[in-house]
């Protein structure tokens, strides 16, 4: 009901195009906690449509979420003297921390490799190497690592047929936040596309942040790191010393 | 249940951190052992940062020693001058340690050289200790063998600037002292350990110390070593995670206790062989992982961060 109410809301609010797309998020706010074990954002959303529904061709959305981007180093690990050691490396300039992409078809049918350049939505455009610090022979494996390596964790997702778009009017996917996020806003695009051009975009955020507990402890260790070093040794002494006294009483 | 690490910035189950503290408590509790050496490599199997294990390890070994070191102070089992000696060197060895682990972690190299060292360390200590406890054991069978002798001089014992250390017994100069102090801090910045199974062969072997003041003397060492290195830890790479000691310590002060009871009843000196044991297995694993082709050759690391 309360989707409901949403996105008529926003249907109202829009100026007059052909097709556009409104969208909303089950939440847009997520705490880091002391339990948090990731989470699931359910993206909603509808086409608002002035003209009758084009006969020859097909309505397809595509749904990105993209989490802060970061530098990165991607290493390479070589044989040297019988171990495995990190030999070369590759900068990356910015790679998003969490990205996640679902469509209602495999991407590749129903974007075009132009709109995907202009609009950056698969996940190895949002990738950017720095160039000239380029040493390693290989560039393009050392992208792909990184991909998959964050595939794995759960990081970078790609999800093909995952967009639930009904009637040509009403869509729903559902992302899901590994417990390895890191804070930051998280930008949730929703793309409109129509014979492999993206015809409407809408950009809504999600606000990812530490919870109070554990914002404190982080902004702590970073800015009074002296005092924070001392309250780990307050801790650590109070509980060793705490612990066999107590254990001495109970005797 | 999961807990948050706001440093390492991950979950992890708090009964596997309970566990992992509790488990290396009791063993430490058993054996009179600080356990740092368990608790970091435990650590990175369950998929913590190698920064942050070392870093949070080290913080643990104070929360382990200090009721220890404040018995042996009330006993006046710790030769202070000594033990003063051994910590200027152990704060020394302990800045270059953290200095050596942030270069490497710029480099890319710390994990590498973090496990490297347990490699090597670990695989001396656990043959050394599964040799000690067969010859135990030997000895327990035939008590006619002959004993290894305490006390023999050495070129230690040769070289200038000596020093008077009355609780010890001992004349000697202040350079063998320093050096291994200065080895052990070293050892605990980069391997986030107390160092203690480095330090009590060396006082008992390498200086010659009475064996009544050893256990006082390294435990008030490797307290105030550890204490320096979370600080300094804390201060350079921002890498202890109290959330993460909280659980450790807390695992590690309930399984101490039991630990200790536990090493009462049971015969401890056959047990040792099984820690050993446990020593050698960590060691050869993380050999393993070295040595054998990795799945994934690729790694990633972001500046700033774990």
């Amino acid at each position: 009901m309360r989707v409901l109410v949403v996105i008529l809301a926003l249907l109202a609010a829009l100026p007059l195009r052909a097709e556009e797309v409104v969208a909303g998020l089950s939440q847009d706010r997520v705490s880091l906690t002391v339990n948090f074990e990731g989470s699931d954002i359910l993206i909603f959303g509808a086409v608002r449509r002035e003209a009758p529904l084009p006969e020859d061709s097909a309505l397809d959305v595509v749904v990105a979420v993209e989490g802060p981007p970061m530098a990165a180093v991607i290493w390479r690990k070589a044989r040297r003297a019988g171990i495995w050691v990190n030999t070369e490396r590759q900068d990356v300039r910015a790679a998003p921390s969490f990205y996640a992409v679902a469509a209602t078809e495999p991407l590749r049918d129903i974007l075009s490799p132009e709109a995907d350049l202009e609009y950056r939505i698969s996940t190895r455009l949002a990738i950017f190497e720095a160039r000239g610090t380029i040493d390693a022979r290989d560039p393009a494996a050392f992208t792909e690592a990184l991909i998959r390596i964050r595939e794995r964790e759960g990081l970078y997702q790609t999800h093909d047929a995952a967009v639930d778009l009904q009637r040509d009017t009403l869509f729903s996917t559902r992302i899901t936040l590994p417990k390895t996020i890191v804070e930051g806003r998280y930008a949730a695009r929703i793309f409109l596309l129509r014979d492999g051009n993206v015809i409407d975009e809408f950009e809504t955020f999600i606000d990812v942040r530490k919870a109070v507990l554990e914002r404190w402890l982080f902004n702590l260790a970073y800015e009074q790191p002296a005092l924070y070093g001392l309250m780990a040794l307050a801790l650590a002494v109070f509980f060793g010393w705490g612990a066999s006294a107590l254990f001495r009483l109970l005797q | 249940m999961q807990v948050y690490l706001p440093i390492a910035e991950t979950s992890v189950n708090a009964f596997t951190l309970l566990g992992v503290g509790g488990g290396v408590g009791v063993l430490s509790g058993m054996f009179g052992v600080g356990g740092g050496f368990l608790i970091t490599p435990l650590l990175f199997f369950i998929g913590v940062p190698p920064a942050v294990a070392v870093a949070t390890g080290v913080n643990q070994v104070v929360a382990s020693s200090i009721s220890g070191v404040l018995a042996h102070l009330k006993r006046k089992t710790v030769d202070l001058r000594m033990g003063l000696v051994l910590l200027i060197g152990g704060l020394i060895g302990s800045l270059i340690g953290v200095w050596f682990f942030n270069l490497m972690s710029r480099l890319g190299q710390i994990d590498l050289i973090v496990q490297l060292s347990y490699v090597i360390f670990l695989g001396i200590i656990g043959a050394l200790m599964f040799q000690e406890a067969l010859r135990a054991l030997l000895r327990a069978r035939n008590p006619k063998a002959p004993r290894r002798k305490l006390h023999t001089h050495t070129w230690v014992h040769n070289l200038p600037l000596k020093m008077k250390f009355r609780a010890s017994g001992l004349y000697i100069s202040v350079f063998p002292p320093l050096l291994v102090g200065m080895g052990v801090g070293i050892l605990a910045a980069v391997m986030g350990v107390g160092g203690g199974f480095i330090l009590v062969p060396a006082m008992i072997y390498l200086l010659g110390m009475p064996t009544k003041v050893v256990i006082g003397t390294s435990l008030f060492q490797v307290t105030f070593v550890a204490a320096f290195t979370t600080m300094m830890h804390a201060l350079t790479n921002q890498s202890v995670d109290v959330m993460l000691a909280l659980f450790l310590i807390l695992g590690g002060v309930i399984g101490a206790q039991i630990g200790t009871r536990l090493g009462m009843k049971l015969n401890a000196e056959q047990l040792r062989i099984l820690l050993a044991m446990l020593v050698l297995a960590v060691a050869g694993k993380i050999a393993f992982d070295l040595l054998w082709t990795p799945a994934e050759l690729y790694s990633i690391t972001i500046p700033g961060r774990f």
